[in-house]
């Protein structure tokens, strides 16, 4: 073959020079799941007993914020091909052509490494093994091992989600603590029921491109047990701080109320699925996917709130 | 075939869209490092403490 045939069996990607404006680089990074992270990485930080200078906390927090988008741009660019057939993720850079592939691949890469030494050098070595450990077991154990493989692939895979707020008390304390693994243990319970809703009423684009999430290897009635069984044991975690005193009065009277509404919506998602109204049982599904986030970032800003506002009231147990 | 033609390099044609792509990515890229120049400096400064003066001048 000689090297002009070469050239013109080239894709024309491969002749396309650099692609993408920084706002589609930007947009590899999942900033509206990085915000989350961020958030809850912060709360580590404030909730954690000691002190850390502002200037490494807010490094810590660049750090988790950067290796959570780099985590989210190897997803990207690992799951193109399905990302390209499922509406909720066509608009994505990647599937639109926005940004090669092997560009992703090279941005992601560079900022994982980039995050882990930052926050090595920077903060402290617990806090930048974490960090590694989630970046890995979002893209390794989660994306290429799990997501296609099983249906339990959001439940073990939640972990990675649910590093961040270790990852900031790791920053202050430089150990990992039964407090810090409370915070964890809540996202970590929380993230299945939130998924399996979306997953509820997104059946038909998981279906189409052969990810076993559970309501299309279970069916939806299985999900929806499964989504009150998370929920009940959910709730209870959610006042695990209050037990272990780093969290007070006001988060405790709230995670209550909050649990309560969760569970509520949990279990209409159920009895109108029972009830065989299945487009009832979807937009109920829905419902509970956005109040799943609201409850996520209420019960951490309060959290958050009663640190930093003063507004801290022992819970006296007997 | 032409020897002439042989070495040619396929150059990729930029268009003012990619150009100005390429700003952006190049603005965010300079940002970025002016960014992490100055958290380097910030951290460089917290670490050393009072001893940052403690150098032979």
């Amino acid at each position: 073959m000689s090297d002009i045939s070469i050239a013109s069996t080239k894709s024309p990607e491969a002749t396309h020079p650099n692609t993408g404006s920084a706002r589609d680089f930007f947009e590899l990074l999942k900033p509206r799941v990085m915000s989350l992270v961020v958030f809850t990485g912060l709360v580590g930080i404030v909730v954690a007993p000691g002190s850390i200078h502002p200037v490494i906390g807010f490094a810590a927090l660049l750090c988790i914020a950067v290796g959570a988008g780099a985590s989210g741009a190897l997803n990207m660019w690992y799951d193109a091909d399905i990302d390209a057939r499922m509406a909720r993720t066509t608009s994505r850079p990647i599937p639109q052509g926005r940004v090669n592939a092997g560009e992703a691949l090279g941005f992601g890469a560079t900022l994982s490494v980039a995050s882990v030494v930052a926050m090595g050098l920077f903060v402290n070595y617990t806090a930048a093994a974490l960090l590694a450990i989630t970046i890995g077991f979002y893209i390794f154990v989660y994306t290429m091992w799990l997501k296609r493989r099983t249906p339990q692939n959001i439940v073990i895979g939640g972990a990675a989600g649910a590093f961040p707020p270790m990852i900031g008390w790791a920053a202050v304390t430089g150990s990992v603590s039964l407090e810090s693994i409370v915070l964890f243990l809540i996202i970590f319970m929380w993230t299945p029921p939130h998924f399996w809703a979306l997953a509820l009423y997104r059946r038909g684009d998981y279906e189409e491109v052969n990810v076993p999430m559970l309501p299309v290897v279970a069916g939806k009635r299985e999900t929806r047990k499964q989504i009150l069984i998370y929920s009940l044991l959910l709730v209870p975690v959610t006042l695990a701080p209050v037990a272990l005193g780093f969290a007070g009065a006001i988060y405790g009277g709230s995670a209550i109320v909050l649990g309560l509404v969760f569970l509520t919506l949990a279990w209409q998602v159920w009895l109108t699925g029972e009830a065989g109204d299945e487009d009832k049982s979807d937009a109920r599904a829905k419902r509970l996917f956005g109040f799943s986030i609201f409850y996520l970032f209420m019960l951490f800003a309060l959290l958050l709130v009663e640190q930093v506002a003063g507004l801290f009231v022992p819970v006296a147990l007997i | 075939m032409d020897e002439s033609k042989r070495y040619e390099i396929e150059r990729p044609e930029w268009t003012e869209e990619m150009l100005k792509e390429r700003r952006s990515r190049s603005k965010a890229m300079a940002w970025a490092l002016i960014g992490f120049m100055v958290l380097v400096f910030a951290v460089t400064l917290v670490k050393l403490g009072a001893n940052v003066m403690n150098r032979p001048l």
